[in-house]
């Protein structure tokens, strides 16, 4: 695919001009809030923060099935809205939503949009989450396997990356290690004990090669963002945090990933955002090495390493050696990643915690705040496409 | 080495749910026969079974038994019942075998009856056949062994 010409591009039309956010909670104590209850707290949170009525929201842009616009609507009195769209599939939309977001402001279909994601795991935990899918056709032919939650199934690509590679454990120790370190100072974080390799190694092997630290948390939240034109944003409350590029889609040879399992070998081994970087880069006219910080999405620790391959941080194959470096440490690494903790430690909302993040850091409002932070990248999570990718700055 | 012998996935999740083009997989599998779709225009394999031949768009099917000859792709060993109930299946063995002789397909499936610290992504495994209640069978995959070959 060739580079779009520059006033074809997104870039910097839009801004994040408010961002709200509920506490983090472990799985099921959210309740009795309802999910509603709690995805109108965020948005309230982000119209508040960027010092808007919430009357003001004409559109709503989700991602994984979003929400029920009419309810929100009903429920917070919101007038009308003129936009309301979702990106398909599951974890992968979550930064192609900021994306979808500024296409509708950048087409005129609204001027004030909202994205938010939300999870409360209580009936279903997202750890078996496969195994809720109605029987279908295509899920005969890796449900009756015993594959009942992601976990089982990116193992699959883990084993096949350290073959492959020579990845080992201890490097997915590394990224659930710095991930931790992240989250001892953020007080928002639900993990906040350190974590050695000692404890890595002792804790219970779920999905080998996947132990229990390689997953992300399960938690229940609510975090909403502002998304509005650069040219408005700069008369609002705080700093606008612009819209670089946002790319959302993917490959053929990634597909539906996990539950295909017949991606080229090239291609399986990794997390299927090579496509996702390449358009992204180029429609913000950046590369790699221009990024400050990387809020990359960690529902495995594993997928970490395969996304730091897929966005250039490191040729491919050479991430284990990469993060063993420490290069991904706040303190002192060449590219800080998941700098609040993560998924893995810090809370799940479903890749959200992410885009909240990424706009403390170029806010300059973050725990771990990076010096002179300019340019965040944030992943959508690898799975079924699309997936998705977003570049902020300042 | 990990001696423990890689079970059956637990039972109480197969839900055989199959279409028009899925159907023959399923149908022969409860025969223990392999038959695996190609397409019947350019000849190209295709997992799982789909209305269309991504290659060529036909939707002519030619359905090939196939000999099982595979090699393990991937897999892991599942040491926790996510699932209430499946504590009995500990450990198994989801894997992804790869069948050379067959364009490269690849199928979901499980390692059963072997021990697992034998288990090597790229080894050749062979075919063996996990019979269900209701007549159904599930193919499934164990290490090759000069007993068993």
């Amino acid at each position: 695919m060739s580079e779009a010409a520059p006033n074809r591009t997104m870039r910097g039309k839009t801004a994040i001009a408010g961002l709200g956010s509920t506490p983090y909670y472990k799985r099921g104590q959210s309740y009795p809030q309802t999910l509603e209850e709690l995805v109108s707290k965020a948005i309230l949170g982000a119209v508040d923060d960027a010092g808007l009525k919430v009357e003001d929201i004409d559109g709503f842009a989700y991602f994984a099935g979003g929400f029920d616009t009419g309810f929100l609507m009903e429920m917070l009195g919101i007038p009308e809205v003129s936009f309301s769209a979702s990106i398909t599939g599951t974890g992968g939309g979550s930064a192609g939503a900021i994306g979808l977001a500024a296409a509708a402001v950048i087409s005129g279909m609204a001027e004030t949009v909202v994205c938010v994601g939300a999870n409360q795991q209580g009936a279903q935990r997202f750890g078996s989450i496969t195994s809720s899918y109605p029987a279908t056709p295509e899920n005969a032919f890796f449900g009756t396997t015993g594959l009942v939650g992601p976990g089982h199934m990116f193992a699959l690509l883990a084993r096949r990356h350290m073959h492959l590679y020579g990845t080992r454990r201890e490097h997915f120790a590394e990224v659930a290690m710095s991930t931790r370190i992240n989250a001892l100072t953020n007080p928002d974080a639900i993990m906040r004990k350190p974590l050695t390799l000692d404890d890595y190694f002792a804790a219970p092997m779920i999905a080998d090669p996947h132990c229990l630290f390689d997953f992300c948390l399960e938690t229940d939240g609510a975090i909403a963002v502002i998304v509005t034109t650069a040219e408005r944003a700069r008369d609002l409350k705080r700093k606008p945090v612009k819209v670089l590029s946002s790319t959302h889609g993917g490959s053929r040879d990634w597909g539906r990933s996990i539950y295909w399992m017949n991606m080229p070998d090239e291609t399986f081994a990794s997390s299927g955002h090579a496509s996702i970087a390449r358009r992204l880069y180029a429609d913000a006219g950046l590369g790699p090495e221009d990024v400050d910080c990387a809020q990359i999405y960690d529902h495995f620790s594993s997928q970490v390493l395969m996304q730091l391959e897929d966005y250039g941080f490191c040729p491919r194959g050479e991430s284990g050696p990469f993060v063993s470096d420490g290069a991904i440490r706040y303190d002192g690494g060449v590219i800080p990643v998941n700098t609040d903790g993560g998924q893995l430690s810090a809370g799940y909302v479903w890749g959200m915690t992410h885009v909240r993040e990424a706009v403390e850091q170029l806010r300059g409002t973050a725990i771990n705040q990076v010096k002179g932070a300019e340019v965040a990248l944030v992943t959508g999570g690898p799975s079924t496409l699309p997936i998705s990718g977003l570049l902020l700055g300042v | 080495m990990d001696s423990r012998i890689a079970k059956p996935p637990p039972a109480g999740l197969v839900n055989l749910s199959m279409d028009a083009w899925t159907a023959p997989f399923w149908e022969a599998a409860a025969r223990h026969e392999l038959n695996l779709p190609r397409c019947a225009d350019c000849g190209s394999y295709r997992m799982p079974p789909t209305p269309f031949c991504p290659h060529c768009r036909s939707q002519n099917i030619a359905w090939v038994a196939f000999d099982g000859a595979a090699a393990l792709y991937s897999y892991t060993i599942v040491e926790r019942a996510i699932i209430p109930g499946s504590e009995d299946s500990i450990p198994y063995v989801p894997a992804i075998v790869e069948f050379q002789g067959a364009g490269g397909v690849r199928l979901i499936t499980n390692i059963i009856d072997c021990e697992i610290g034998r288990l090597e992504v790229g080894i050749p495994v062979d075919l063996r056949w996990i019979d269900l209640e209701n007549g159904s069978a599930l193919p499934a995959f164990t290490i090759e062994t000069a007993d068993n070959k």
